[in-house]
């Protein structure tokens, strides 16, 4: 039986159980120096001087970097990942990125912006020198909330963006929408905040690098979701250097959710300063500094429309939403809310026609970039919301809405309105499975046996979609000396177990023991350039790229095998990891017929000079068509009136990702992110002070972590209506659970409160908005 | 300049004898001094929990106490529990119910688990889930850790 579609335990987990994991706060660099960033206070102030003379004299300091060194030296400054042509204004002006220094110079414009960059011999003494750093401030007018930065007369984050606006963008026909919303029978209108999230990986953002003055080679150990990526911009955009001058390795990641995709001032800091001062240096941050410094998430507040017939289908669907960008548009941060969800905008349902207008809104915050999902997650919550309330205002059931406007399977492959071509999903039936596994029919005796303990039931349904699919990098499949097989790829795991994954594949594939594959990753030189894992992509590129590396590896060997078995090419097959020849019964195992390959010394010299690298191959996944993950989450919770708490009681999640190469893996993928979702829903907030642009959540002592006794275990189940448009059949897996579960918690507490006259609820309903909810509705 | 004391104590059956910096944490002796960094940093509020180690047989989070603190006693970190070769049995189960994803939290997990079940060969899932309350995870849900303590605990029980 093959590993492919079995649920093998992760080979990457012995070394994590047994603390040999090695993240970059482990790597031993002989001689490193420690680097700390000193970061503003204020969230914007005009710079009037640096001084650092008394921080230089302190114990133990090596030396002080600051911006205006940087700007002389020539280093070039950080930026936004989406290309200005692909995001302009909807008049095509250009959008506004603002412009991000390492180390700012003249202005700061949001707290925990770097100012300077101390390197000393410990992180305590470079501590202490940055407390004596002298950085004279004049402070300035600071807007930290989307409505302060819209407001007329608002200060400026910069000049050029008026209204604070960065960039608006629109997708949809405005007057085709109204003219359908005229015709309604039924209108919802909702209202929704989408709160700000910090994304809090459990290691940190880190960085050591090395600089070798004999080569002038530049090595970069970077905790990150992928390598390439980052020592493509700090190669070419920062230090200007040739590519093979740097290396870029990324060891082992303790999570990433979005945030380690983009590259952060400190990380070309470590190299800077390593090459001024002769040693390598390590930067680790520290949590406080994390919610200070790391991208944030969400923070959008959207009014939607949705225009309905009298049988309750959709006629027609606006959105307007106002996101925050922070201070600077890096990474990915403009596209999120725009560019990103635009094909699953309108969810799983036949919508004739729309009309989506977002602005990105500048402000003195750390910017906003991706988490978990990037977009489609507030799309799936603004769409699975105002289906909800649309139910409850025409009396329709929660289901009997969902069914009446799905894409039906049998219209598959289908074109949205939009222009996604949306190839396969049967979102019927993973509804209906998720009613019976939840025991939907069973809620209100369940209701009623927690109305006389005095306990308010509710029950929430959403029903998810997502895109997925793109960023085609290579795989690169070699065979060793030592007989082991090493498979490169452009993708980087940080905790979704690709060197489980990746080998059932090759090991299925070519037949090869599981335990002789070594998976190579994360590193700019070794592995094959790509972009890294993000967006639930790795297994459509990788995995399907795999497949192809792998045919070219037997057809060579197919040619190896003839020469070995002295028969001709068409009378060699290959299963089961060996090569026959079909008029005997001689056979040749895929690993003898690499060494000979390898070797070539029994090989006819015509065909060792042509197989240069012996059965050695690579092979890139690059056809076109996405992939559709959906599913149907029901969550059940209960609150105590008397505290506001809410409980999750249950949560149930029936998932269509295609094939399941690992239902180990992908429970674990759908568990995590279901517990993100809850966790933004009913507890998680960042906060910044109005008027002050303070950050007012800065640690774990007043930003709520979803911890085990906050959750209910999930129940999950899948069906796998394969994807039509990779030859592995995979939907990607890895954002899904975040992208249903907000709106499914969030419907079942305005289920549980709406008989309480509560019409409106916005994330997190902590349990003090609760409490506070019912007093109001109460007329308390 | 600041002074230094001497501190004497075992650390996974090995005596360890140092002279240190008194505001020099446990968890920063241990990965800097002794380079056992399978114990990690994740916060420094003492709120995540990734840094446990049993300190004569009780989990506490070594960022939360000095290293001066440990001295006379007897430290096990997660390098201490079980080799790849013969794994403890809490290790064994955390791999078996896919109790980790990134593993950056799953050290201190096993360690506090490992405490935790030493009186409680039948744990309900409640109980565990309240016990971990002070180990935080991003990637897991909890969903699968609890499962991975619940069967550690049983097979610790039986061993």
């Amino acid at each position: 039986m093959g590993l492919m579609s079995q649920p093998i335990r992760r080979t990457e987990d012995k070394r994590f159980i047994t603390g040999r994991g090695r993240y970059v706060d482990d790597v031993k660099m002989e001689g490193a120096a420690i680097g700390y960033a000193l970061r503003s206070p204020y969230a914007h102030a005009r710079i009037l001087s640096i001084d650092t003379e008394a921080a230089k004299t302190m114990p133990g300091v090596i030396g002080i970097i600051v911006g205006s060194e940087l700007e002389a030296a020539g280093i070039g400054h950080l930026g936004a990942a989406f290309p200005a042509s692909m995001l302009k204004n909807r008049d095509g002006t250009p959008r506004v990125d603002g412009d991000r220094a390492l180390l700012t110079v003249d202005y700061v414009r949001y707290v925990g912006e770097p100012v300077a960059f101390v390197v000393a011999e410990s992180q305590n003494a470079a501590k202490d020198a940055a407390e004596q750093i002298l950085v004279d401030y004049e402070e300035l007018p600071a807007v930290g909330l989307i409505d302060e930065a819209v407001a007329p007369g608002a200060p400026l984050v910069w000049p050029q963006a008026k209204g604070n606006i960065a960039v608006d963008w629109e997708q949809g026909d405005e007057a085709a929408t109204e003219t359908a919303f005229a015709k309604a029978a039924h209108i919802t209108r909702i209202d929704l905040v989408n709160n700000r999230v910090v994304v809090n990986s459990m290691e940190a953002r880190g960085a050591a690098g090395r600089f070798d003055k004999e080569t002038g080679h530049y090595e970069l150990f970077v905790t990150s979701q992928g390598a390439h990526p980052i020592a493509d911009t700090i190669a070419k955009r920062i230090l200007k250097i040739p590519q093979e001058r740097l290396r870029v390795i990324t060891p082992d990641v303790g999570g990433g959710f979005g945030l380690k995709m983009s590259t952060f001032a400190e990380y070309p800091l470590v190299l800077i300063a390593s090459e001024r001062f002769g040693m390598p240096v390590k930067w680790m941050s520290e949590r406080t500094e994390a919610f200070q410094s790391d991208s944030h998430g969400r923070d959008l507040k959207s009014h939607a429309e949705m225009a309905f017939d009298a049988e309750g289908r959709i006629l027609a669907y606006r959105v307007c939403t106002d996101f925050n960008l922070g201070a600077y548009g890096l990474g990915f941060g403009p596209g999120i809310q725009n560019i990103i969800p635009m094909f699953v905008v309108g969810g799983v349902y036949k919508v004739p026609v729309l009309h989506n207008y977002v602005r990105a809104v500048l402000t003195n915050t750390v910017p906003v970039e991706a988490y978990r999902g990037a977009g489609r997650p507030e799309a799936a919550y603004i769409i699975e919301r105002i289906m909800d309330l649309a139910a409850r205002e025409m009396g329709l059931g929660q289901d009997e809405i969902r069914l009446r406007n799905f894409i039906q399977s049998h219209e598959m492959p289908y074109r949205s309105y939009v222009g996604a071509l949306i190839d396969s999903g049967d979102f019927q039936r993973n509804l209906h499975d998720c009613l019976k596994q939840a025991d939907w029919a069973g809620f209100p005796a369940r209701r009623a046996e927690s109305e006389k303990r005095g306990k308010l039931r509710g029950r929430g349904m959403a029903y998810y979609i997502e895109k997925t699919a793109g960023g085609a990098s290579a795989v690169d499949i070699s065979f060793t000396e030592a007989g082991r097989v090493e498979v490169g790829v452009g993708t980087s795991a940080h905790g979704q177990g690709h060197e489980t994954t990746f080998a059932a594949i090759v090991a299925d594939k070519l037949g090869v023991p599981f335990e002789s594959i070594d998976l190579i990753q994360g590193d700019s030189i070794r592995a094959p350039h790509g972009g890294g894992t993000g967006g639930s992509r790795s297994l459509w590129n990788s995995g399907n790229g795999i497949l192809k590396a792998a045919d070219a590896v037997i057809d060579k060997g197919r040619e190896v095998a003839a020469a070995l078995l002295d028969t001709s090419i068409d009378q060699v097959t290959f299963d089961d990891g060996a090569f026959r020849a079909q008029s005997s019964n001689r056979f040749l195992p895929l690993l003898e017929v690499a060494e000979a390959a390898r070797s070539g010394t029994k090989l006819p010299a015509e065909l060792n000079e042509r197989l240069e690298k012996g059965l050695n191959s690579s092979g890139t996944h690059d056809e076109k068509g996405d992939t559709f993950p959906n599913g149907c989450h029901i969550c059940e919770i209960e609150i105590d009136p008397e505290t506001g708490k809410v409980a999750v009681i249950s949560y149930d999640v029936v998932d269509d990702f295609g094939f399941v190469l690992n239902p180990l893996i992908v429970a674990g993928q759908v568990h995590g992110g279901v517990a993100q979702g809850i966790g933004q829903a009913l507890m998680e907030n960042c906060l910044y002070e109005p008027g002050t642009a303070q950050l007012l959540s800065g640690s774990f002592m007043d930003y709520t972590m979803p911890r085990a006794d906050d959750l209910p275990s999930f129940g999950f189940t899948y069906n796998e209506i394969l994807c039509t448009t990779n030859p592995l059949g995979i939907k990607g897996c890895g954002e899904a659970g975040t992208v249903g579960a907000a709106p499914a918690v969030m419907n079942a507490v305005l289920d549980a409160l709406w008989d309480k006259g509560v019409r409106e609820v916005d994330m997190p309903m902590t349990a003090l908005r609760v409490w506070e909810t019912l007093q109001r509705a109460m007329g308390g | 300049m600041v002074g230094t004391v001497s501190v004497a104590f075992s650390v996974n059956g090995r005596d360890v004898k140092a002279k240190v910096e008194p505001r020099t944490l446990l968890v920063t002796f241990l990965r800097e001094n002794l380079g056992l960094t399978g114990t990690h940093v994740g916060c420094d509020t003492s709120q995540c929990g990734a840094c446990c180690v049993l300190l004569d047989g009780r989990s506490v989070k070594s960022c939360t106490i000095l290293a001066v603190q440990a001295d006379g006693a007897s430290v096990t970190t997660i390098e201490g529990l079980g080799t790849p070769e013969k794994l403890h049995p809490m290790q064994i189960a955390f791999n078996e119910n896919h109790g980790l994803q990134c593993g950056f939290c799953t050290p201190g997990m096993i360690m506090s688990a490992v405490d935790f079940a030493q009186g409680n060969a039948e744990p309900t899932p409640d109980q565990v889930r309240e016990w971990l309350e002070g180990n935080i995870c991003r990637c897991t849900g909890y969903h699968n850790i609890v499962a991975s303590v619940e069967a550690g605990a049983r097979a610790m029980a039986k061993a």
